[in-house]
């Protein structure tokens, strides 16, 4: 199945000895031309990167508090190195979140301390060269940004935001990942990751309105850019048509339409999530932020909701104010953004759905914290929200629920390898490898709980996992959307003219005869 | 005056201003860079009162590191809990009178310094023994284990081996401070104690001791957690606003 040895699971996360060198080999596609020029980036490698990397990241620590403070308060205790799901995975130390801060910080060391100006070798700086450069593009597409070095480190070192900078300045001098920079530049063309353009997406919602109709006899609606609307859903593109993610997609239209509400997708902003965040670029993160304002305005809506999506949440909770604010055109009594949890949550507060939980008793659940959600936003108005309401909707919507256990879970959560820009599959072997600690905490549950699914909310948690459950002796769709849980369990209010009235329920269907 | 005493006296004078004015700027530079963007590591406290209790925590308990490695928190809180109350109990050389509490400290601050020495010893031997450990640490982390267990060593030695002429030693310090030089006693596990700890102020504003600093700037740590309910714009940011209209 693979060019590379498959990581052995144990009963938990084992800390391995170094192997030094290992993982070097390991390169995403490199940026062409055009798309580097579509993000304001030069094209290729440029004459005189080196001294226009030191500047870039002369600009860089001035312009953000976090990299400064982290690359000299940095005191080398070790508490980080082995919380690193890639060092888990891979053994190759400079996967460990210190030596990776360490190669950017190398460089800063040489050009921009007093030390390292003049003891390079005492104080390990370095000057900034090729093999420094291939270092970086390496190593720093081993870093999924999932934060989780930070919530261990003393100083809160957050390997994410060096990762970001070195990434920046890689851009800067011309030497741009493949994945991410094609992918923004189809945001700013088209609307979404995925290129789908609104033909193709109005096609699709309405393939998903007969879909369910004939599932359940139910018309719950699927809207595309219905102007004077209540809400506008900003959902990842993935949600249109992968599985399991479009189960999710359905799961928030039932929703609205139990709820009653009044709602619509965006054609111009078709897009939850938000890779210029995984580039560092603040300006591409802005611009595709700046679409969902656009839409927002255009549309004329009260409010925004985001569906299941980590990175895209942490952008939309944390930077969309920031970005593409103020939202004062938006109905200030509700969140601004909201999450479709805390949405689809606060209905089931108030009573207002109906969940039938028996029809999820073919399953045995778990609950993968997605990092970008655990570690970098908030749900509610209590820290920790974004672990218990998740965790809430699934058990108000089934009967059977475990937790993997402590060390892999919520703030400690384990990324499940294939977030912050690698989920492509050049890079196919640092995102099996980096599952390992997620497979084990999943394996423990499995044997003991007899646990069959685990289920996320994010869209690059689903794909990772259906790709990569596989290697490990999982099957792909072990891997579900917690709205495909309430959507199965959801029990729907016909409309007049439907259900009751429908003698012949659609053919196929099952549970049309209950509804 | 004797000669010795000038250069020590030099020597202090340098060290300080090295230390004020080095850690001074890096405390201005870190206030002054802007933080654009909301990272706090959540579960974060949503109020600042929140923000307070969780860096406090953060620099008596080490609350992320007892999360992290007990080991290193182990030796790592014992190291700066006893650096701590041995630093107060030195407060007596630098005033007179002594302050009661100062008083009251001093047989802690004695039997602290082998406390800190247990935990640099413990801090070093994992650099040397844990491969990972070993790998990340460059020449100068070892020289700064070795110049604060040189500094605990000798100091101890003065209480606990060959006693030093402390009366001496207050005098100098508390001239210094007047700006009266007093003669400076000659003994040398004294001269060598007081010449590393100079030695470590001159080096602390250019070394990984910035993190004393530091992680009270450390947007992780210190921000509150309301993006949603107010908007956090930096300065270079607001620049690219100008260029939107509603």
């Amino acid at each position: 199945m693979a060019d590379f040895e498959v990581p052995e699971l144990k009963e938990y996360p084992v800390i391995p000895h170094l192997k030094e060198g290992v993982m070097a080999h390991s390169k995403p596609f490199i940026a062409k031309e055009q798309f580097q020029e579509q993000l304001g980036f030069p094209g290729e490698l440029v004459d005189d990167w080196e001294q226009i990397a030191i500047d870039k990241m002369g600009e860089l620590k001035g312009k953000y508090r976090s990299l400064q403070v982290f690359l000299d308060s940095c005191v080398k205790c070790g508490a980080c190195t082995d919380k690193c799901h890639y060092y888990l995975g891979t053994t190759d130390p400079k996967n460990m979140p210190v030596a990776r801060q360490d190669l950017f910080r190398q460089v800063y060391r040489r050009y921009y301390t007093l030390a390292g100006k003049y003891f390079p070798k005492l104080v390990g700086a370095k000057d900034m060269t090729r093999e420094v450069l291939d270092d970086w593009y390496s190593y720093f597409h081993q870093c999924s940004q999932c934060r989780r070095c930070s919530v261990y480190c003393p100083y809160g070192i957050d390997t994410a935001e060096i990762s970001m900078a070195a990434r920046e300045v890689m851009d800067a001098v011309g030497v741009g990942q493949k994945y991410c920079n094609e992918i923004i530049g189809k945001v700013f063309k088209i609307g979404n990751n995925l290129g789908l353009p609104e033909p193709a997406l109005a096609d699709t919602l309405e393939g998903l309105e007969e879909e369910v109709y004939e599932d359940t006899g139910v018309k719950v609606l699927f809207p595309l850019d219905v102007k004077g609307a209540d809400i506008l859903l900003v959902t990842p593109s993935a949600d249109f048509f992968a599985e399991p993610h479009v189960d999710g997609l359905i799961g928030y239209g039932k929703v609205f339409h139990e709820a009653g509400a009044s709602w619509t997708i965006s054609s111009h902003a078709s897009e939850a999530a938000n890779f210029g965040m995984f580039i560092g670029s603040y300006e591409n993160m802005r611009n595709v932020s700046l679409r969902i304002r656009e839409a927002a305005l255009d549309l004329g809506v009260k409010r925004i909701v985001f569906g299941e999506c980590g990175h895209a949440w942490r952008v939309a909770y944390s930077f969309l104010n920031t970005l593409a604010g103020p939202f004062d055109f938006l109905d200030p009594d509700y969140p601004i953004p909201q999450h479709i949890c805390e949405y689809t949550y606060d209905l089931i507060q108030k009573g207002k759905l109906k969940l039938d939980k028996s029809e999820n008793d073919h399953m045995v659940l778990t609950f993968h914290d997605s990092c970008n959600v655990a570690r970098a936003s908030r749900m509610g108005d209590k820290p920790g929200g974004q672990f218990e309401i998740p965790r809430a909707i699934i058990k108000a919507a089934c009967n059977n629920f475990h937790d993997m256990p402590d060390w892999g879970i919520k703030e400690g959560t384990y990324c499940c390898g294939g977030g912050g820009g690698l989920l492509t599959d050049d890079l196919m072997e640092i995102r099996v490898k980096g599952a390992l600690p997620r497979m084990e905490g999943l394996k423990q549950v499995v044997e003991e709980y007899g646990v069959t699914h685990m289920a996320a909310i994010c869209a690059i948690c689903k794909s990772q996992f259906a790709k990569v459950l596989p290697y490990y002796g999982f099957t792909m769709d072990q891997i579900v959307s917690v709205h495909q849980l309430v959507s199965q369990a959801i029990v729907l209010t016909p409309g007049e003219d439907e259900g009751e009235t429908n003698d012949e329920p659609a053919a196929g269907s099952e549970d049309a005869a209950e509804s | 005056m004797t000669f010795l005493t000038v250069v020590y006296a030099l020597l202090f004078y340098f060290a300080f201003a090295v230390l004020v004015g080095g850690v001074g700027y890096r405390i201005w530079l870190y206030a002054r860079t802007p933080s654009p963007l909301k990272i706090p590591t959540t579960p974060a406290p949503v109020t600042r009162s929140g923000v307070a209790l969780r860096m406090l925590k953060e620099v008596t308990i080490f609350e992320s590191l007892f999360k992290s490695n007990k080991w290193i928190w182990l030796f790592g809180w014992m190291f700066h809990a006893a650096l701590f109350v041995i630093l107060l109990r030195h407060f007596r050389y630098f005033q007179d009178p002594v302050w009661s509490w100062v008083s009251l400290v001093q047989p802690f601050g004695k039997y602290a310094a082998f406390a800190m020495l247990a935990g640099l010893g413990g801090l070093w031997a994992r650099r040397v023994l844990v491969d990972r450990v070993k790998y990340i640490s460059a020449p100068s982390d070892h020289l700064m284990l070795a110049l604060l267990l040189a500094i605990g060593a000798s100091g101890a030695s003065m209480t606990f081996v060959s006693h030093t002429d402390i009366v001496g030693v207050k005098a100098f310090f508390l001239g210094l401070m007047r700006f009266d030089w007093q003669v400076i006693p000659t003994q040398p596990l004294l001269l060598l104690h007081i010449t590393l700890v100079a030695l470590l102020m001159i080096i602390f504003p250019f070394s990984k001791l910035l993190h004393a600093p530091g992680v009270f700037f450390s947007p992780t740590r210190n921000q509150v957690d309301n993006p949603r309910e107010k908007r956090h714009v930096a300065d270079w940011a607001l620049k690219l606003e100008a260029d939107r209209s509603k």
